[in-house]
């Protein structure tokens, strides 16, 4: 176990790298797997000291949902925002910085919830507080910050905290 | 089956085409800058994905063959999009706003790009 941990610090890593290897080759051959799979083991290896403190995945399975979450989400945020640029006058549109307060710790877990917001049309997340606390976050029209601020904090922080928390 | 989905192909790339223009519309419509960064999120989402899924349901029914090139554009635009928005966003913050415009910064006080080294004297 300790010689399997040193050589493989990241397996899920390299299950991903070989996996994009594959993808990126679009060749499903012998030969490019054992060439995924040898960066997939080279990289991890290689950037070891570059993640002193990763997180621990809690429950993996959870990532599937948030991920179908997520997606659902642009979909919908997608259609509201149309609606917003194409009919809504700019002097009844209400753009709003909202303030969220972080519960999650770990810097993995913050950019996985930053990124997320930005990728749901709607709402940009801005800037972290300086001792990371809190989310700067740009809302398109938000009548309601709060309302907003707590939709973010359920459906997505929630999540993010059950996988690495 | 071919026609059913041809049908498919074509309405995903008119969704792609109809995401893409209300972005490109937003950029021209929208009337502050912060509000302007919120367009290209839709054309990169929405718009972007259409055109993807289009290209993976044509390569597998009409072409015959299974194509994973799109889900690594997907995957690469994930990662980049959030990371570009933020730097445009951060670049705002320098520009235009100070430390009262914006709300309070939780229990820190302060937001991280408007944190210089002055404050440490």
């Amino acid at each position: 176990m300790g010689i399997m941990k040193r050589l493989v610090p990241h397996p899920i890593l390299t299950l991903l790298l070989t996996f994009t290897w594959l993808c990126l080759a679009a060749t499903w051959t012998l030969n490019s797997l054992l060439f995924g799979l040898g960066l997939g083991l080279i990289i991890p290896f290689v950037t070891q000291p570059y993640w002193p403190n990763r997180p621990r995945l809690r429950a993996p399975l959870k990532i599937a949902e948030y991920i179908l979450v997520v997606l659902w989400d642009i979909v919908i945020a997608n259609t509201i925002v149309a609606r917003i640029v194409l009919f809504k006058p700019n002097a009844d549109r209400k753009p709003a910085w909202v303030t969220i307060p972080l519960e999650l710790k770990t810097p993995e877990a913050i950019t996985m919830l930053a990124g997320t917001i930005t990728m749901t049309p709607g709402t940009l997340s801005a800037d972290l507080s300086s001792e990371g606390h809190a989310l700067l976050v740009h809302c398109l029209d938000a009548p309601d910050p709060d309302a907003m601020r707590d939709e973010i904090k359920d459906r997505y922080e929630r999540r993010l905290m059950e996988i690495f928390e | 089956m071919i026609t059913l989905a041809e049908f498919l192909i074509a309405f995903f790339l008119i969704i792609a085409g109809i995401f893409g223009f209300v972005g490109s519309f937003g950029l021209l419509k929208l009337n502050d800058e912060m509000s302007r960064l919120h367009a290209p999120t839709k054309a990169t989402t929405l718009g972007v994905g259409g055109v993807l899924l289009a290209s993976m349901l044509n390569a597998a029914v009409v072409q015959g063959h299974l194509s994973l090139h799109e889900l690594m554009i997907t995957l690469f635009l994930f990662l980049t999009a959030p990371i570009t928005a933020h730097f445009i966003a951060k670049v705002h913050i320098h520009l235009q706003e100070s430390r009262d415009t914006l709300p309070e910064a939780g229990g820190d006080g302060l937001w991280a790009t408007h944190d210089t080294p002055a404050d440490e004297d």
